[in-house]
């Protein structure tokens, strides 16, 4: 347990969580790897967890039908992956596959949100960290849809 | 009345080489037909002038170090550079310049140097690139950021390897889209920023690309820690004269054939993504 709190300190993500928090948080944490091209979650499956990705690549996809596996990003070292876990309907909405070897904390969900529930003060300051990947995902995306270099010229 | 060196003039240029970069963008190599080498900084312009079409503004992408091969890459967008994509080794086509403001290269000296491209971004900057590596040992941390739209789009792509494999560069290439045979890095190129190794405060960051992408990509350089001051980009208007006359390209206050196109970001930040401007 203490190595997950000791993970959980390295990582920019959780930055400035007290001591006390961080214990709550690693109470949750266990670690996991996945190798290359295997599933981490699929969409419309029970989103129960969240990742801190420790080493590796993980690509986050969609199936489109007429156009195959769309790849919509990748996340890397540092990065959290997953926030599904911490709003109803606790549902994925992508695929999640590992592209390398991938080492991550799982954090359960189901096991969080208790806490959560329990220490509202804890739960605020979870939520406001997910909340700012959540803005920068949507300024990503936005950016993403502009498409900017389609229309992209220098000179007629 | 006209002189052999009136800013207005093209000079003769033959096309040496020509090379088709990716379905929409090509790179000539032309050389001079009077002899005459153009010495130019890494961040100027040319204007090319295909003979009966039009005359353009176009970034020089090639080694300043080697002058003697004036290379330009450009994309096809529109009637003169449809018109240059047709012209083939031999043909001969109007330079005049260099024009413009060079990137900040040996006033980055003892920093660490962020570059950041996007799409056809990469070809102003690729001056700037080589002219860094050639003076590695006098900078910190050299970091390139590049993203586009495709894999198929990926500019220089065998450079970009080649850069990647230095053990004294950090190469990220992103993609907006993928499908699943891309193995590299999905996102915009913004979500690089916070991943690389670079020292904030004593860092120099330039920034080519779409106006809306060095938008987001000050943004992110600022949250980062990157001084406004410390970080430039390279602005794109219809230059028509290159030589601050004709007031085409006026920027606010600038004009960018003449004050830029290089400027440091507090120069243009008050009118940036001003609609009116």
């Amino acid at each position: 347990m203490k190595m997950i709190k000791e993970l959980i300190h390295d990582y920019a993500f959780f930055r400035g969580l007290t001591p006390e928090y961080q214990e709550l948080l690693a109470g949750c944490g266990s670690n996991v790897r996945f190798n290359p091209n295997e599933f981490i979650f699929r969409e419309g499956q029970p989103a129960d967890k969240f990742y801190l990705i420790r080493h590796g690549k993980v690509s986050i996809d969609v199936y489109m039908p007429q156009r195959g596996i769309v790849t919509i990003e990748t996340i890397g070292e540092g990065e959290v992956l997953g926030w599904s876990w911490l709003f109803e309907p606790y549902q994925w909405h992508s695929d999640a596959r590992a592209l390398v070897l991938t080492r991550a904390v799982a954090f359960d969900g189901q096991c969080l949100r208790d806490k959560c529930d329990a220490d509202v003060a804890f739960g605020y300051d979870i939520v406001k960290r997910f909340a700012q990947i959540i803005i920068h995902r949507l300024q990503a995306t936005q950016l993403q849809n502009l498409d900017v270099y389609s229309l992209q010229k220098r000179g007629p | 009345m006209i002189t052999p060196n009136d800013p207005m003039i093209p000079q003769q240029y033959r096309i040496r080489q020509r090379q088709q970069d990716n379905a929409d963008t090509f790179t000539l190599e032309l050389e001079p037909t009077n002899g005459t080498v153009l010495q130019f900084a890494p961040g100027q312009f040319n204007m090319l002038y295909v003979f009966g079409v039009g005359e353009i503004p176009i970034s020089i992408s090639g080694n300043p170090a080697t002058p003697s091969k004036l290379v330009h890459t450009t994309r096809s967008v529109g009637t003169v550079t449809n018109a240059m994509s047709t012209l083939k080794t031999g043909d001969v086509i109007g330079v005049r310049g260099p024009y413009g403001k060079s990137w900040p290269v040996m006033q980055s000296t003892g920093r660490d140097v962020v570059i950041v491209a996007g799409g056809i971004g990469l070809a102003p900057l690729r001056p700037a690139i080589y002219q860094l590596f050639a003076k590695r040992e006098q900078f910190g941390k050299l970091v390139l950021l590049y993203g586009t739209r495709t894999q198929e789009d990926i500019l220089y792509r065998q450079e970009l390897e080649q850069w990647r494999a230095r053990f004294d560069v950090d190469v990220y290439v992103t993609v907006d889209r993928a499908t699943s045979d891309w193995r590299g890095n999905v996102g915009v190129v913004t979500n690089l920023i916070p991943r690389t190794p670079f020292y904030p405060p004593d860092t120099v960051a330039m920034v080519c690309g779409p106006e809306v992408m060095m938008r987001f990509t000050v943004q992110a350089l600022q949250k980062r820690g990157v001084p406004t001051e410390q970080i430039y980009v390279s602005m794109e208007r219809n230059m028509k004269c290159a030589t601050g006359f004709c007031g085409h390209c006026q920027f606010g206050s600038t004009f960018i054939c003449k004050d830029g196109p290089v400027f440091s970001y507090d120069q243009v930040e008050s009118f940036i993504g001003m609609w009116e401007v």
